[in-house]
Formats: structure tokens, C-alpha cells, sequence
């Protein structure tokens, strides 16, 4: 049994020490917002946090997380008044909105660190991100949108 | 052709089940041509919540999206259009997908950018004459006259007394009544909703997990499923080791599998377990021993030889010829004869190919990424005997389709796999599954000949080589590609007098098929950059030498707005401006690219500019969106990734090693949308092809290098 938080909620979890923290979440916790799209650290689709700290769950043991506190799309808000989802919805940012989980979760550590974050910032921060559809435009409007929500008083 | 007005007989009523709900709907006889025949879904259909638009005795209207959702927006714009004429407020409509059942719905491919201009008109009027009856309806229960009523945010309102009833307390009474045999619809001036750039309906449950894709569908007692295909395109199996595998935790049986690739099967050896990761796992510890003799062993470089022998000595198949450009050709001393080339490319949507698929004795149902239910419907049902009201699709929201789910593949493996275990399955294809195995666009490679006379082209003759998508059927064979003058500009053929297109058949086993925008994605590319070096040829503005050509009002005001938003006549020295206009799916793109050299001497681009006439259109931000992506997709084709083949075997295998454009590699891209009345055209892919030949004319303009053959790397330039 290893033991993780997900989402504030603690879980025992009795599988493969090695299987991927994707995995776990999707096929054992039920979690579907947190995506599969390469399996290889390569597009970002599976971002979470891991003590809030962007992660690949697609190559992130659940040995690794034994103990840990995990955050998915699925705790960023469900009820969709995370800035940043404010954002995305303002700017029409999803077409098919596969990647965008993968997309939130890494812009929400990128402003939790730099609260006023230039373009080549975001391009810096976001470009472990793939999205097929080409949103990257308004992913960027949306962060600065967002950014620009804290400085008036937003809690992220 | 329209018909005839929805007629009462014909007309679907609703009662029993929860209340009574007004239902509409439209049916399509098996033996329509087109989906243009309205009549309505038949009473002897019975309830049928595949109506196309139901209100419920709440007031709350439920939509049925025939089309699936990739991203195109459909899950937006067939509500926006419904809404308008209905008088309903959006937030007051729920969405669902349609199961595939074309005898309902007509024809469901998501594809050739058709979901809108396939169905607006219909859409218009469906909604309209609901409003209509509901109004009638109040303004009997009221015994005032119809006009003084009229409709506004789910209720019919008496003008005079203000009195007000909601379409709940309505259903009941206009599910009783004939609908109306004319409709007025409202002028394009008039519209509240539509042409307004909305906030996408989807966007919420996309942005906080809540969104059902196919891979995100679990059914009770479900297993994983994934498959080790031989990685040779047709090749067979001889034997599989399977002990190891059967070791690893949760996986619980390996076996063979074939799955249909057009007509043809590819042998694959399974892994069932008790999670994805098992079944990877398992996956893994496979021994497997293939046959590969006798199949496809073809180098990338090869392909393209044989093109280019093929282009210069075979005619090929005529089809399209107008004057006798061979005559002059031969005749000019001013002309150029080029070659233009374009890659393979995987569609690489982000949701790899999944399915879920349950086949009981006397049913199959299946749940997945799915662009057209209406085919996996008929398919499964010819392949599995079963018949097609068994045969149950239900659409997911897709992560991305491009075409690819569009393909009958996986749908196929899926069921069968789920037969030989007798339980649900989810087949879960990986990065590198999506990325090797096709079927690709294929990679065509086009002949230019042109001649120039006193400044004015004289003669065109286009010749293309590559695989034909229509080949898989073989009696297409010996047919010239029907698509191949998709892309290229009608207006083109009044004032080019003398111009020829052939197709010069290449046959090669490796699987392709359609790719966002289909031929135009590659045609675009010859034939607009030829049309740039023509321009050149004969010492004129691209911009203006096309100007010349477009003699089409249309055209002429789009190039005119292309001018102006992109400041091409102030354009400086150090900058190389592009151009390309392409049309296809009934629009027409114009994009011009600028670029200029970066401190260290690379080449990168500053701006696109993009201009789209797509006719009557609902959501100008979302063709806004299809357009940025489009570029973005564009940009990838023309300067990152290709498939290549060494040996018969594909050489890349995940985005480590086929590469997508990132965030870093975006240039901005501005988009306008001509405002005009004519009918709607596509939307979700006619925004590509333009990009690379409007690129590597920009190229061109800074360098005086002439780029041909795609992909190239910016840096290298």
C-alpha cells in the first residue's frame, strides 16, 4: 500500500510501486482530467502538481509520490472560478481541450512564481506544453490576463 | 433542394415518457441524394430523443450535435444558430452527441469543414418553426392574434398586455398543432447571437476536467487493451512468445489480432489487462516473430525519385485542360518547369486512438473519439454480421481528429478484440502506435511549367505524382485523383486561358488518407508558390499580379483587405512580405507572411496575417481560433516534422523525434473575417493551405532563395 494525497483527499493505493502517477489517477482514482499524450515527458498533456511542483505524471513513479501531496485539474476548481479558468473561458482558449489540463496546471505554477511574467517567460515556462490545435496565442493572452487579474487583488 | 415545409404527418409530437417535450427533428431516407430534402422525423419513429432540438415542459431545450466535437467548435455553433431563430437564451440548452445513425441525421463525418455549411439553413428554419408553433400556441390559450405575440428569451410575450408564458407551459399545446408552411427567417441585421463572438459552451468543462474523451470512458468490468502491430505496414505474423508477458501483474490474456486497414489487415498481438499500464507493461515483455517478407521496403528518398522520373516522363491522366498549353510551352522562351514537394505527414492529434467497445450476442456498443459514427456504424455492422440498429456509436468529445478518426481501423480492432475476450474493452493506442503506423497524408510532389508574354502568363501546366486516397478503392484505379485541383482558385480559369492539371498515378503501399484541408494542405503549396514565381517571372507585385488573375469581386476584396491589414505596399526593405491565397470546402484564405533576420542572421517570422471569406459565418472568434490553429498546424508541416520511411519502416516515433510546433515557435497571427451574405463555407480547415507558399514566398522576398520542397528548417535557411 502506498499512501498519497490527491486533491486534499488521502488514498491507499495497492499497485506497482512503478506504475506512473498518470495511471494511478486515471485507472485507480478515477480521475480522468489529467491526460495521456505521449507517455514520454514530451507534451505536457499529464501535468499535476506534486507538493506544488509541475510534474510529468506520465513518467512519475507512485513510489515517488508515497507520502506526497498531488494536485490535479480536477482540485485547481471544479467550479470553475480558478482565475485562470476564468481566463481560458474569457478568451476562448480550448478548441479540443485536450492538452488544456496539462496547459492550467503548468501556468498556475509559472504565476505562482512569477506573479508578472513577460512573453518569453511564459514561452519559457509553457513550451513543455504541446498543443495540437494551436492555442498557444491565447494560452499567452490568458496568462497575462490572469496576471494581470492578481495584480488587481485575484487569489491564484 | 428544399422541399417541402415540415408537414404535420410527418411531423414528430411527442407525449408520453416524462411529460410531454416538443420535438423536431429532420428525416433522411436512406435513398435522399443530399441532406437538403427536409422533411421531419416520422411519428412512426416513435419517441426519439435523437430529435435534432426537444423542449421539455421546464423550458429547457436539449440539442442534439449530430457532428462530432475536435475542437471546430460544433458543441458552440449549431446551439448559437438554434438559439437565434428559437429565441432561447444559451445558457437555457444542453448539448448532447448524436449516436451514429445517418437515417436520422443524414450524414455525421466531421469533415470537409462541413458540420455548419452542411446544415445552417436547415438549423434556421428547424428552429424558427418551433418559435413559430410556440407562439401560435400562447396566442391561442390567450385568443389574441399571433402578431401581436412575439418570442424573446424562452417566452412568447403578448405585445399589448404584457402578459408573458414560458415555452414549458407551451410544449403541451404546440406539440399539438401543424407547423407553419412558411417561415420568415430573420436578416443577417437582425441577429442577436449569431455573428457574435460568444464564449464557447465547452469551455468550462474543458478547463476543469469534467470533459468525457473517448480515453476517459470507464464501463463496469471494463479491461485495457494494448496491441504490438508488425510495424511493417502490411506485414504479417508468424509466431509470439507470450510467457513473460502472461507473468506480469494484471495482465490477463495475449492473443492474435487483425485489423482492417482499408482492405487489407495488419496483424497484431494483443495484451489484456487489468489497467493501461499492465497492459503496456505486458506489451513490453512480448516475444513476437514477424513475417516481413514480401512487404513494402521503401525509403523516403526513393518515393521521391520515383515522382520526379514520373513527372518528366509520363503525361499522366488529364483532369482539367483548357486551351493548349503544351503548344505554347513549347513555343515560349520565357518559362520555368520546377518541381515543388511536400512530405508525409502523421496527424498527431493529442488523443492518441483509443475505443471502448462492448459485443454482446445481440448488440455492440461502442464509445470513443469518433468523427464519423455514421460509417463505424455501417462498418461494424458488415464486418460483425450485425445489424445496424445493433450496432450502437456513441461519440465522445475528440482530442483532436484531423482526419485520423475519421479512419475505421481502430474502431474494427476494438470490437474484435472485445469479441474474442466476450467482455468491455478499451484499446489504448500509444504516442508511438499514433505516430508510426498511418494512415499519413501522403507526400505529392508537383511539376510546374509556366511561360510568361509581354508580362502576362500565356500558359500553366500542372502535373502531380503522389498516392491517391481513392486508390485503397481499387476501382478507382487508373482514375485521376479527384482532388487534384483542390486548393487551387476557380477564378483562376477565366483569365489563364491555356492551363492543364494531370495526375500521373504512383502506386505505394503505405496507408495515407485525408489530412486537415486533404490535397489542398499539399496542392496549395505548388500551386501558389508557382503562381509567386510567375509573379517574379514577369517583374510584378505578387499581391497586384494576383489582382490581375482573381477578376472575381469576392477575390478582389479580399486581396484588397489583405493590402491594407498587413501594410504590404509600406513594407521596408529588410522585411520579406509573402503572399498565397487558397480556396477550398467553399472558402477562400489569403495569408501573407512577414519576416525579417534575427541578430544572428536566422530567419524568423514576425507576423501572419490572415484573411478569411467564408461566407455567412456564426462565431467570428472561433473561426478566429480555427485559423490561428490552422497556421500553427501549417507551420509544422512546412518547417518541423515529416514522416520519413527507412527499410519500409517509419522512422520517427514520438514527439522527441516528430516534433510539434511549440509556443517558442509561434509567430502572432491576425485574422479577418470578410463580411458578405453569400452561403456559409468551411471554417476548421481552409485556414492552412495558404500558410507555406505565403511563407517561403516571404522567404524569398528577404533572401532570393526559392524554397521547394517542405518541410525546411527556418534556421537553416
Amino acid at each position: 500500500m502506498i499512501n498519497i494525497t490527491v486533491n486534499g483527499q488521502r488514498h491507499d493505493i495497492d499497485a506497482d510501486p512503478n506504475m506512473p502517477l498518470l495511471w494511478v489517477i486515471r485507472d485507480i482514482l478515477g480521475l480522468t482530467g489529467t491526460k495521456f499524450g505521449c507517455g514520454a515527458a514530451q507534451c505536457g498533456a499529464c501535468t499535476v502538481h506534486l507538493n506544488g511542483e509541475a510534474v510529468r505524471s506520465c513518467v512519475t513513479k507512485l513510489s515517488r509520490a508515497a507520502g506526497q501531496k498531488i494536485v490535479t485539474i480536477e482540485g485547481l476548481s471544479l467550479h470553475n472560478n480558478h482565475p485562470l479558468q476564468l481566463a481560458w473561458n474569457e478568451m476562448n482558449v480550448p478548441q479540443c481541450g485536450y492538452c488544456q489540463s496539462g496547459q492550467l496546471m503548468s501556468a498556475a505554477v509559472l504565476l505562482r512564481e512569477n506573479p508578472n511574467p513577460t512573453d518569453q517567460d511564459i514561452d519559457d515556462a509553457m513550451s513543455g506544453n504541446i498543443c495540437r490545435c494551436g492555442t498557444y496565442q491565447r494560452i499567452r493572452a490568458a496568462i497575462h490576463k490572469v496576471a494581470a487579474m492578481q495584480t488587481e487583488g485575484a487569489k491564484l | 433542394m428544399e422541399t417541402n415545409a415540415i408537414s404535420r404527418r410527418n411531423f414528430l409530437r411527442v407525449s408520453g415518457l416524462a411529460g410531454t417535450a416538443l420535438c423536431l427533428g429532420f428525416y433522411f431516407p436512406a435513398n435522399a441524394k443530399n441532406e437538403q430534402l427536409i422533411s421531419a422525423t416520422g411519428a412512426e419513429h416513435g419517441f426519439d430523443f435523437n430529435a435534432w432540438m426537444r423542449i421539455d415542459t421546464n423550458g429547457k431545450v436539449t440539442l442534439t450535435d449530430h457532428r462530432a466535437e475536435m475542437g471546430q467548435g460544433s458543441f458552440q455553433s449549431i446551439p448559437q444558430i438554434i438559439a437565434e431563430e428559437l429565441e432561447v437564451d444559451l445558457k437555457d440548452i444542453s448539448v448532447v452527441f448524436a449516436q451514429g445513425n445517418p437515417d436520422k441525421f443524414g450524414s455525421q463525418i466531421t469533415g470537409g469543414s462541413s458540420t455548419i455549411r452542411g446544415s445552417y439553413k436547415k438549423l434556421l428554419k428547424l428552429s424558427a418553426t418551433a418559435r413559430e408553433m410556440l407562439i401560435t400556441a400562447a396566442a391561442n390559450k390567450w385568443n389574441v392574434p399571433a402578431a401581436e405575440c412575439y418570442a424573446e428569451s424562452g417566452h412568447v410575450i403578448h405585445r399589448p398586455s404584457g402578459k408573458k408564458l414560458n415555452y414549458g407551459d407551451l410544449v403541451t399545446d404546440a406539440s399539438k398543432l401543424s407547423p407553419p408552411a412558411d417561415i420568415k427567417l430573420k436578416e443577417i441585421s437582425q441577429y442577436k447571437l449569431i455573428r457574435k463572438p460568444l464564449q464557447r459552451l465547452d469551455t468550462p468543462m474543458k478547463t476543469n476536467g469534467e470533459a468525457i474523451f473517448g480515453l476517459d470512458k470507464k464501463l463496469p468490468g471494463m479491461l485495457y487493451a494494448s496491441v504490438e502491430r508488425n510495424p511493417r505496414l502490411r506485414g504479417k505474423l508468424k509466431s509470439f512468445d507470450a510467457s513473460a508477458a502472461m507473468k506480469v501483474p494484471g495482465v490477463k490474456n495475449v492473443f492474435k489480432i487483425q485489423m482492417m486497414v482499408f482492405n487489407t489487415t495488419r496483424d497484431g498481438v494483443v495484451v489484456i489487462a487489468n489497467s493501461t499500464w499492465a497492459a503496456m507493461q505486458g506489451r513490453k515483455a512480448l516475444k513476437v516473430d514477424w513475417d516481413e517478407s514480401g512487404f513494402e521496403h521503401v525509403n523516403t528518398a526513393d518515393i521521391y525519385k520515383q515522382h520526379e522520373e514520373l513527372l518528366q516522363k509520363e503525361e499522366g491522366l488529364s483532369f482539367k485542360k483548357q486551351g493548349d498549353p503544351d503548344d505554347i510551352l513549347a513555343k515560349s522562351a520565357n518559362k520555368i518547369d520546377v518541381i515543388y514537394q511536400t512530405p508525409y505527414q502523421a496527424h498527431a492529434a493529442m488523443e492518441p486512438l483509443n475505443c471502448v467497445a462492448h459485443y454482446q450476442n445481440d448488440k455492440i456498443e461502442i464509445w470513443g473519439p469518433i468523427q464519423a459514427p455514421d460509417w463505424v456504424q455501417g462498418d461494424i455492422s458488415s464486418k460483425f454480421k450485425m445489424p445496424k440498429e445493433k450496432v450502437i456509436v456513441n461519440m465522445t468529445f475528440l482530442g483532436g481528429g484531423f482526419g485520423r478518426k475519421a479512419f475505421l481501423d481502430y474502431t474494427h480492432e476494438a470490437v474484435a478484440i472485445s469479441k474474442e475476450i466476450g467482455g468491455p474493452v478499451q484499446v489504448i493506442w500509444s504516442r508511438e502506435d499514433d505516430v508510426k503506423q498511418g494512415p499519413y497524408r501522403a507526400g505529392i510532389s508537383y511539376r510546374a511549367q509556366g511561360a510568361i508574354e509581354n508580362g502576362e502568363i500565356s500558359a500553366v501546366k500542372f502535373k502531380m505524382a503522389g498516392q491517391n486516397i481513392d486508390h485503397w478503392n481499387t476501382d478507382k484505379r487508373g482514375t485521376a485523383n479527384n482532388s487534384t485541383t483542390e486548393g487551387f482558385l476557380k477564378p483562376y480559369y477565366d483569365s489563364i486561358k491555356n492551363i492543364s492539371f494531370a495526375d500521373v498515378p504512383y502506386e505505394m503501399p503505405l496507408p495515407n488518407m485525408w489530412w486537415r484541408s486533404v490535397y489542398a494542405s499539399t496542392n496549395g503549396f505548388g500551386y501558389e508558390s508557382f503562381i509567386n514565381e510567375l509573379a517574379v517571372l514577369g517583374g510584378q507585385d505578387q499581391l497586384d499580379f494576383r489582382r490581375k488573375y482573381l477578376r472575381d469581386e469576392r477575390c478582389q476584396r479580399l486581396i484588397d483587405r489583405m493590402e491594407e491589414v498587413s501594410g504590404w505596399k509600406s513594407r521596408k526593405k529588410n522585411e520579406g512580405f509573402g503572399v498565397a491565397i487558397t480556396e477550398c470546402f467553399d472558402s477562400t484564405v489569403g495569408q501573407i507572411v512577414k519576416v525579417s533576420r534575427r541578430e544572428d542572421g536566422k530567419v524568423k517570422i514576425d507576423k501572419v496575417w490572415a484573411v478569411m471569406d467564408c461566407g455567412w459565418y456564426v462565431n467570428p472568434d472561433i473561426i478566429k481560433a480555427q485559423v490561428e490553429g490552422s497556421v500553427v498546424m501549417a507551420l509544422g508541416a512546412a518547417t518541423i516534422h515529416e514522416i520519413t520511411f527507412k527499410d519500409g519502416l517509419v522512422e520517427q516515433n514520438n514527439f522527441y523525434d516528430y516534433l510539434m510546433p511549440r509556443m517558442s515557435d509561434i509567430p502572432p497571427v491576425e485574422v479577418h473575417i470578410m463580411e458578405n451574405t453569400a452561403d456559409a463555407g468551411g471554417v476548421g480547415e481552409p485556414g492552412l493551405p495558404p500558410f507555406a507558399p505565403a511563407l517561403t514566398d516571404a522567404i524569398f522576398d528577404l533572401t532570393g532563395k526559392r524554397i521547394r520542397k517542405l518541410p525546411f528548417k527556418l534556421s537553416e535557411v
